[in-house]
């Protein structure tokens, strides 16, 4: 996975993934290998919403009641850090293909400590609930949220040890113009974990 | 500000705070009911949108590859509101 975070050693020439993703003007950002990874994940976190939504249809009430016990401006919360962070990792995107090292180094720093924030809250919000005495066997709407979120959870784990060596990476000056596909294979992982979140967070917090 | 808005991915950034805010407020307002679901759910699909044509760069990749996350975002959001909606609601 980390080997996809590197850069080729030729500088000044098109990247040989660069060229080969090329189709008549368009081009796939980052490694195509890791856009199936990307697919695949999502098609998952599709089966889960539905299948939550079908358990959900056959007790709306429980579904409903329950969802009442969860903190929602902790979740408010957790959506902005990842859409921020999402942001921050795009404007580091950018700034790689300017030639602004600094800013990169910078950027990618904002969205790993929005990205420890965001575990942070979550973690207090399990917290929380376990205080009140609710666990992943209290009903089955708390097994389902228990379960995604801690799925999601681990993407954001991995999200952020990834997003964690491309900024080591740029402390090595390894991003430059025509050298970012790397960074932006980490971006499009990490853009992924925030737009699952998108989901995740109306459907357990705000549907009812 | 001006300047600030004349970027695509600051404009998708700050859609995307407002509209989880609308999302946000909805709920907090008592909005229930097959409307404020679809509005909800709406606004899930838009703020997806954003963030796969803006953030993830899908708007000047391989059609296959934009269709493929577009069809997704769809399908997701058109199945929960169709299970919604079809759903025993007390």
């Amino acid at each position: 996975m980390f080997q996809v975070l590197q850069e080729p050693d030729s500088v000044g020439t098109v990247p040989a993934k660069l060229s080969a993703h090329s189709l008549s003007g368009s081009r796939i950002p980052g490694d195509k290998d890791v856009w199936f990874l990307i697919i695949a994940e999502m098609m998952t976190f599709g089966v889960f919403f539905v299948t939550y939504m079908v358990y959900r249809a056959k007790d709306v009430e429980l579904f409903n009641a329950s969802q009442l016990a969860l903190n929602r401006n902790l979740a408010l919360l957790n959506t902005l850090f990842l859409v921020t962070s999402s942001w921050t990792v795009a404007q580091a995107v950018t700034a790689a293909r300017q030639d602004r090292p600094i800013a990169v180094r910078g950027y990618l720093l904002i969205a790993i400590s929005l990205a420890v924030a965001f575990m942070t809250a979550k973690c207090l919000e399990y917290s929380i609930e376990f205080e009140r005495g609710i666990t992943a066997t209290t009903n089955m709407f708390f097994t389902f949220y228990f379960c995604l979120t801690l799925i999601h959870m681990l993407h954001v784990i991995v999200g952020t040890v990834i997003l964690s060596v491309v900024w080591m990476n740029a402390r090595r000056g390894a991003y430059r113009p025509g050298r970012t596909v790397g960074m932006e294979t980490a971006a499009s992982y990490w853009h992924m974990v925030d737009l699952l979140w998108i989901f995740l967070f109306p459907l357990l917090y705000l549907l009812r | 500000m001006v300047s600030f808005l004349r970027s695509r991915i600051h404009c998708t950034w700050l859609l995307l705070v407002m509209a989880t805010g609308a999302t946000f407020g909805l709920r907090a307002e008592g909005a229930v009911g097959l409307g404020a679901a679809a509005a909800t759910l709406g606004i899930a699909y838009a703020k997806g949108r954003l963030v796969i044509l803006n953030f993830m760069e899908l708007r000047h990749a391989p059609l296959w590859l934009r269709l493929i996350l577009e069809v997704w975002l769809l399908a997701v959001s058109a199945t929960i509101l169709t299970i919604y909606g079809v759903s025993r609601h007390p």
